[in-house]
């Protein structure tokens, strides 16, 4: 490109203009957004919302305290008690997610041997108080009673890919 | 009823109380309304649809944006200077007002025709920077006055190519009075034989307001939000209300001295049938929009650069076109006023 | 009746607001006094009917100069106990200054004479209610006063060249953006996208990026704005930028373009 004809693009503010005509083409284009409440967009089998606990088609709960998720936790979020239950099996009595301090990077449920805990694809959870957001065993066990359907399609859907 | 309003004493202070009324309620709702436009604007240019709950397509935002900020609480810091920290916000955005009482909507259609109306609204809008420099200062914020020392010497630089704008716009015309101005453009809009002054005017109006790529006095990311951290509620919206009007103001500026004011584009049948003051919004609007349209494109200058094109690109620049439409007015004789 | 009120109000908080310059606490109060002054001033003028000197105290003194008064006050932190410090000792001779400046300017104005031809000077540009004031001015100053007025530019022009050459230095370690340059470079001039097969690295090419001795001269103080750094970076990035290695080949890119 001449000096000439570089100065005549910068005296012309051709940059300025070509800029300015890409933004006023998007201005007619279709927009991107979808109506937020009403219409929602697609997740992954992968998405990592709220946690659940799943229980056995038979109604046994699943998790079996071995406190891996505890320790693999990097939030430390996970508190975990367990004791002998009266028919021997080693089951929690306490099992609580601090959900403010979860930071949902799904370690949780990769480090679980019996598909217990896992991250289901509900995100709207917002809660008014603080103290709605640690979550006890009951809690999640009644999570994974309402979405046990679309957790158990999930993990079927991304078992090829474990 | 005509003998009441223009004889008695009362009679015009009614009138002149009417006059102003008719020119700020409809700036005020434009300027509500601008700030819609902005945010629907940019929207739609970064392929978003921007605010649509409240009411159809979002109409009732600008006042829902208004009850949030008037239900708010007003917070002065500790440290403030708390006469002048209210102090500022009220000298914004009234100087904001006050300077449209010379803008001629229609043929001699103005609050007041003075004679040096273009003087006015340079005096009115030099003023703006005290009330960003008092605000600054009195925020007792490092940030808030980091935010108003650069508004106020951007606003100082940009000023001086403002002037010699005007001035050029001035020699052509021969008289002060923004009313001459206008009419002086009745066969051709200035924005075609001084394009790149108008132009340069259009840039420096960015500037002044401070907009978009302009607008490091509240640049985000190092200065949180430049004069006006501190404020808060109400102060705050005067800030926000002043900061739009101004845009308006000079977006109404533009329309004066470039694009022929209340003028239609020709003179001829279908465009003479609008009235004047329609036109002269059109022409604000239109500006507005640009306004809008370069904050969407433009990344945000630095402030080396900003003040490189000030002085060293807009001021030579300016200053010869200056000299150069005058020595071709003198020779072309086409100089108004009568020199000599 | 109207005007004369009107004036009185002007005058008033003219003189008080001057007053209050000097005697306010906080410097930047006594700025912000002065600008007031400075309006009352311009609406003074207004009410005399010079609405362009108005206009032009307004957009001068207050939209500049004080602007740039505020600026340097605000910057600076006065101590005021340490200001204070020595006014007692110092009140004597202040007052006595004061006082000689009062009697020199007492005896100044009871002697003023008027030129005895102020007649004819009004009318070196006769005023008729066509003409703005503008106008007048204009003629009086362009026309009638053009050397004089010339000179006080001159005056002007000189001592903003003196304050810029005496404030501004060359520091040779800076470094300055070199915006045409900047702008003159392209896409082409500087990269060459090239198609890198998966799974092979680029180290074993050579690398890519630029020659690994430029590293080096970067900090060395003293070198930066040199005639011999300049000459030698313009080379250097005539020469080549970057380039992206294809491992195809085994050969660099450029040679291969």
């Amino acid at each position: 490109m001449g000096t000439l004809s570089k100065a005549a693009r910068s005296m012309l503010l051709a940059e300025l203009v070509s800029g300015m005509s890409v933004t006023l083409k998007a201005f007619f284009k279709p927009k991107a957004t979808i109506n937020y409440p009403y219409e929602k967009g697609v997740l992954s089998p992968r998405f990592r919302g709220e946690h659940a606990l799943r229980r056995y088609p038979n109604g046994e709960e699943r998790c079996i305290a071995c406190k891996l998720c505890e320790a693999t936790c990097p939030a430390e979020a996970i508190t975990i008690e367990a004791e002998p239950r009266d028919d021997g099996s080693r089951r929690t009595t306490r099992y609580d997610i601090d959900m403010t301090k979860c930071i949902y990077c799904g370690l949780c449920e990769e480090a679980c041997p019996v598909d217990a805990i896992v991250e289901g694809p509900n995100y709207e959870f917002a809660t008014e108080t603080r103290e709605e957001l640690m979550y006890d065993k009951d809690k999640l066990l009644a999570n994974g009673d309402r979405w046990e359907s679309v957790l158990a399609r999930r993990l079927e859907l991304d078992a090829p890919y474990r | 009823m005509a003998d009441f309003f223009f004889h008695t004493l009362l009679g015009q202070l009614v009138l002149i109380v009417l006059e102003t009324l008719a020119v700020l309620v409809p700036l005020l709702l434009g300027v509500a309304y601008l700030t819609l436009a902005e945010r629907k604007v940019m929207a739609a240019m970064q392929l978003r649809k921007g605010p649509n709950v409240n009411g159809p397509f979002g109409v009732l935002q600008a006042f829902a944006d208004a009850i949030k900020m008037l239900t708010k609480e007003t917070v002065i810091p500790s440290g403030a200077n708390r006469m002048l920290f209210l102090f500022a916000p009220f000298l914004t955005f009234s100087l904001a007002m006050v300077a449209w009482a010379v803008i001629p909507t229609g043929n001699g259609l103005a609050i007041a025709n003075i004679n040096v109306g273009v003087l006015y609204l340079l005096a009115i809008s030099s003023l703006g920077v005290y009330g960003i420099l008092i605000a600054g200062w009195a925020s007792n914020s490092k940030y808030a006055f980091l935010g108003g020392l650069r508004s106020a010497a951007q606003m100082v630089s940009y000023e001086v190519s403002i002037g010699l704008v005007i001035v050029s716009v001035l020699l052509a015309v021969g008289s002060l009075n923004l009313n001459d101005i206008v009419l002086a453009q009745r066969h051709v809009w200035f924005c075609l034989p001084m394009f790149p002054m108008f132009i340069v005017f259009f840039i420096s109006a960015l500037a002044e307001t401070n907009r978009a790529p302009f607008d490091l006095p509240e640049g985000e990311s190092e200065l949180v939000a430049g004069f006006f951290v501190e404020y808060s509620a109400l102060a705050f919206g005067l800030f926000f209300l002043g900061e739009y009007a101004n845009m308006f103001l000079m977006s109404g500026m533009v329309s004066i001295l470039f694009l022929g004011g209340w003028l239609p584009p020709l003179g001829i049948a279908p465009f003479t049938w609008i009235p004047g003051p329609l036109w002269l919004i059109a022409k604000i609007l239109f500006c507005l929009f640009v306004f809008i349209w370069v904050r969407a494109t433009f990344p945000r200058y630095r402030y080396d650069q900003l003040m490189r094109l000030g002085w060293k690109v807009f001021l030579p620049f300016s200053l010869a076109w200056m000299v150069l439409s005058a020595g071709f007015l003198m020779v072309t004789g086409l100089l108004p006023g009568g020199a000599g | 009746m109207m005007t004369q009120l009107v004036f009185y109000v002007f005058a008033a908080v003219l003189v008080l607001s001057a007053t209050m310059v000097v005697c306010a606490r906080n410097p930047v109060h006594s700025v912000l006094f002065l600008i007031l002054a400075f309006f009352n001033a311009a609406g003074l003028f207004l009410i005399a009917g010079a609405e362009f000197l108005a206009m032009t105290l307004v957009i001068v003194y207050v939209g500049a100069v004080a602007v740039l008064f505020l600026f340097v006050v605000m910057m600076l932190d006065v101590n005021f106990t340490r200001m204070r410090e020595g006014v007692q000792r110092y009140a004597p001779i202040g007052g006595v200054v004061g006082g000689v400046l009062l009697v020199e300017l007492i005896m100044a104005f009871t002697h003023w004479r008027v030129a005895s031809n102020i007649d004819q000077i009004g009318h070196i540009v006769p005023s008729s209610p066509a003409r703005t004031n503008t106008a007048a001015l204009g003629d009086v100053l362009y026309t009638h006063y053009i050397f004089l007025f010339q000179s006080c530019a001159l005056v002007l022009l000189v001592a903003m060249i003196g304050a810029i050459v005496l404030t501004l230095r060359d520091r040779p370690t800076g470094r300055r953006q070199n915006i045409d340059r900047q702008h003159d470079r392209t896409a082409a001039d500087s990269l060459e996208m090239l198609q890198v097969p998966l799974g092979v690295g680029v180290a074993a090419q050579g690398g890519f990026l630029r020659p690994h001795e430029s590293y080096d001269v970067a900090a060395v103080p003293g070198t930066y704005g040199t005639q011999a750094w300049r000459e030698r970076e313009m080379e250097e990035e005539t020469q080549t930028a970057l380039v992206v290695i294809t491992p195809a080949t085994g050969t660099k890119g450029q040679d291969n373009a």
